[in-house]
């Protein structure tokens, strides 16, 4: 029942910090690309404060998973490298915690370029 | 023209129809959910495997990335985005859509000045404020650990 | 202050003699499908990349409309041509072969009327022959200029315009039958402060209105004038604008109009939002679907308007608006 249930909430928060970005694409004029910057720069200040921890415990992928999540790993590594290496840490959490995403956004994207050709499905429809 | 510009932005508001948001939120969440659901899945698997969460949220962002940029290149996350609108956008699979397709489509000008330079043409800002954000907060907390 | 009126231009002899469409896989499976010359199987046509297909779809145009005509690049004396590409690329590189003299010309959708308007011009002052006016556009290509790459997961908004894999020739000389040019207004740059890139109709409608009240006045015509008004690519955003800034001055123009860009594609079934756009969508539309009609005085007389949105990626970043134009073009079958 609580694997239930985890699964559950990941979906609804989940599908809600979705929702809200969707809000946010048809009432105002925000390009998907100022959603994007915006959420991971929410989840840094939100990460920051220690108010997206919580929802990260109850949501797990749910909050993790979308690009807040993201922002709050930024935060977090920060901090851990600060506590660990002091000023220099400033400088080093970021890209620490977030190496994984980059590194393997760019790799994956690099090879999937090399071996699929542009074209758009909905162009071919 | 016997309209002003401010009469003819209120004429063009009347005539643009907002987008259908009985429809466009729904999806959106249902989809983006569904990503979510496939990361919490993702997280457990890897659990299961013995790996501490750090380590297993890695694997899970991975994973995702790995399928963003295959669905990418199948053409297929670009048609899924046009009924999933956020709910493909905000997860993680969007931010690696982002750099995945600028490097596909800009691969015909060159692997340098192309696919190399232009990989980061949506993501960079994301890249750039992310980083810069993190290094207000470790300011702030640095200094904060200095009491 | 006055208002420049410009002058409309009545023209004796320069009539279409022969036209042609080519049209990408989406096109060719809307309503129309089956009227233009060639429908492409693959939308990049056997090419490396999107703007050599694009040069394709120009080329192929041309050649069809010249084999129409029974004509050799050497008996061409002049083209018109221009797409929405940076430095007009599809018409450079897609003309080059003929070693016809070439005059580019950019006015957005709007081009294939400015390049008719022109031709039209050159053959009823003598300078030439026959003069040809060839423009196109690609989605694709488009897309990578204006939007986002291809396989991008963007939104679209439901007002934004889906650009036409089209392409349109037609070749102008003073033979003496129809379909006649018989008149033409330029348009004037019309900017109404629209700002929203994904809204061109709304962009375009203000420059529609002020060409075709222009034309109205100085041929001492009205809508009931003309069995069809032909608007290039306004969409529905746009054309419902149109209405009503005539309904303003009490004219009803609803009922003789008609817009490529809500009749090349089928919008209930093929997911393009407000309706298409590009330089080769009224091409293809006037040059498969209306011309036809003209000619066998199906059509006595329409107006063709096409609409441009002369919008800079640049400017609209730092902040300005998108201006609009719209030239017409009277083509009458007496």
């Amino acid at each position: 029942m609580d694997m239930l249930m985890e699964y559950v909430w990941a979906f609804l928060i989940g599908g809600l910090l979705c929702a809200i970005g969707q809000v946010l694409i048809d009432l105002t004029k925000l390009t998907p690309a100022r959603i994007l910057t915006s959420y991971v720069v929410a989840g840094v200040v939100l990460g920051g404060l220690g108010w997206y921890q919580p929802i990260v415990d109850l949501a797990g992928g749910g909050a993790t998973v979308p690009l807040t999540g993201f922002g709050h790993l930024l935060a977090k590594g920060v901090r851990k490298a600060v506590d660990m290496n002091g000023f220099i840490g400033i400088f080093m959490g970021g890209f620490t915690s977030a190496a994984v995403g980059i590194s393997a956004a760019i790799f994956f994207g690099l090879v999937a370029a090399l071996i699929f050709k542009s074209g758009s499905k909905i162009n071919e429809a | 023209m016997n309209i002003s510009n401010q009469e003819y932005g209120k004429l063009a508001k009347r005539h643009s129809h907002p987008s259908a948001m009985y429809k466009t939120i729904p999806l959106a969440f249902v989809i983006g959910g569904g990503i979510c659901v496939l990361g919490e899945a993702l997280l457990n698997m890897y659990q299961a495997f013995g790996l501490d969460p750090d380590e297993s949220g890695m694997w899970t962002s991975m994973t995702l990335i790995f399928l963003s940029a295959m669905f990418t290149g199948l053409k297929l996350y670009d048609r899924i985005a046009q009924h999933a609108g956020a709910g493909t956008l905000v997860p993680i699979t969007g931010f690696a859509n982002s750099v995945v397709s600028p490097a596909l489509d800009f691969k015909s000008e060159g692997y340098v000045l192309g696919l190399g330079a232009k990989m980061f043409v949506i993501a960079g800002p994301v890249i750039v404020y992310g980083i810069s954000a993190s290094i207000v907060y470790g300011v702030i907390y640095y200094i904060t650990t200095l009491f | 202050m006055a208002i420049c009126e410009g002058k409309t231009f009545k023209f004796g002899n320069a009539s279409i003699s022969e036209w042609a469409s080519v049209v990408g896989k989406v096109e060719g499976e809307g309503p129309h499908g089956d009227e233009f010359d060639e429908v492409l199987e693959d939308n990049k046509d056997n090419m490396d990349t999107w703007e050599q297909a694009e040069a394709q779809l120009q080329k192929k145009a041309l050649q069809h409309a010249m084999d129409k005509a029974k004509l050799c690049p050497e008996k061409m004396d002049l083209i018109f041509a221009g797409d929405l590409l940076n430095q007009c690329t599809g018409s450079s590189y897609g003309l080059k072969e003929f070693y016809i003299p070439f005059l580019g010309v950019y006015g957005a959708c709007s081009t294939f009327a400015e390049c008719l308007l022109l031709s039209a011009c050159m053959v009823n002052a003598g300078y030439v022959d026959n003069c040809s006016a060839v423009t196109s556009s690609h989605f694709s290509s488009a897309e990578r200029q204006f939007r986002f790459p291809l396989n991008y997961g963007g939104v679209r908004t439901p007002t934004s315009q889906w650009t036409a894999t089209a392409a349109g020739a037609a070749i102008l000389n003073s033979a003496l039958k129809p379909p006649y040019i018989r008149a033409g207004t330029v348009g004037k740059i019309q900017d109404m402060g629209i700002t929203d890139l994904n809204n061109m109709g709304a962009a375009m409608a203000g420059a529609a209105y002020d060409t075709i009240s222009r034309h109205f006045k100085h041929m001492g015509t009205h809508p009931e004038s003309y069995d069809v008004i032909v608007t290039g690519d306004l969409g529905q955003v746009g054309s419902d604008m149109l209405y009503e800034l005539f309904q303003r001055d009490g004219v009803s123009l609803k009922e003789h109009h008609q817009d490529c860009g809500l009749l090349i594609y089928d919008r209930e079934r093929q997911d393009v939002h407000a309706g298409g756009s590009g330089c080769g969508c009224s091409a293809s539309m006037m040059c498969a679907h209306f011309l036809d009609r003209v000619k066998s005085g199906e059509l006595k007389r329409i107006l063709y308007v096409a609409t441009g949105a002369l919008m800079s990626p640049t400017m609209v970043q730092q902040g300005g608006s998108i201006p609009g134009i719209a030239h017409a073009v009277e083509i009458s079958y007496t």
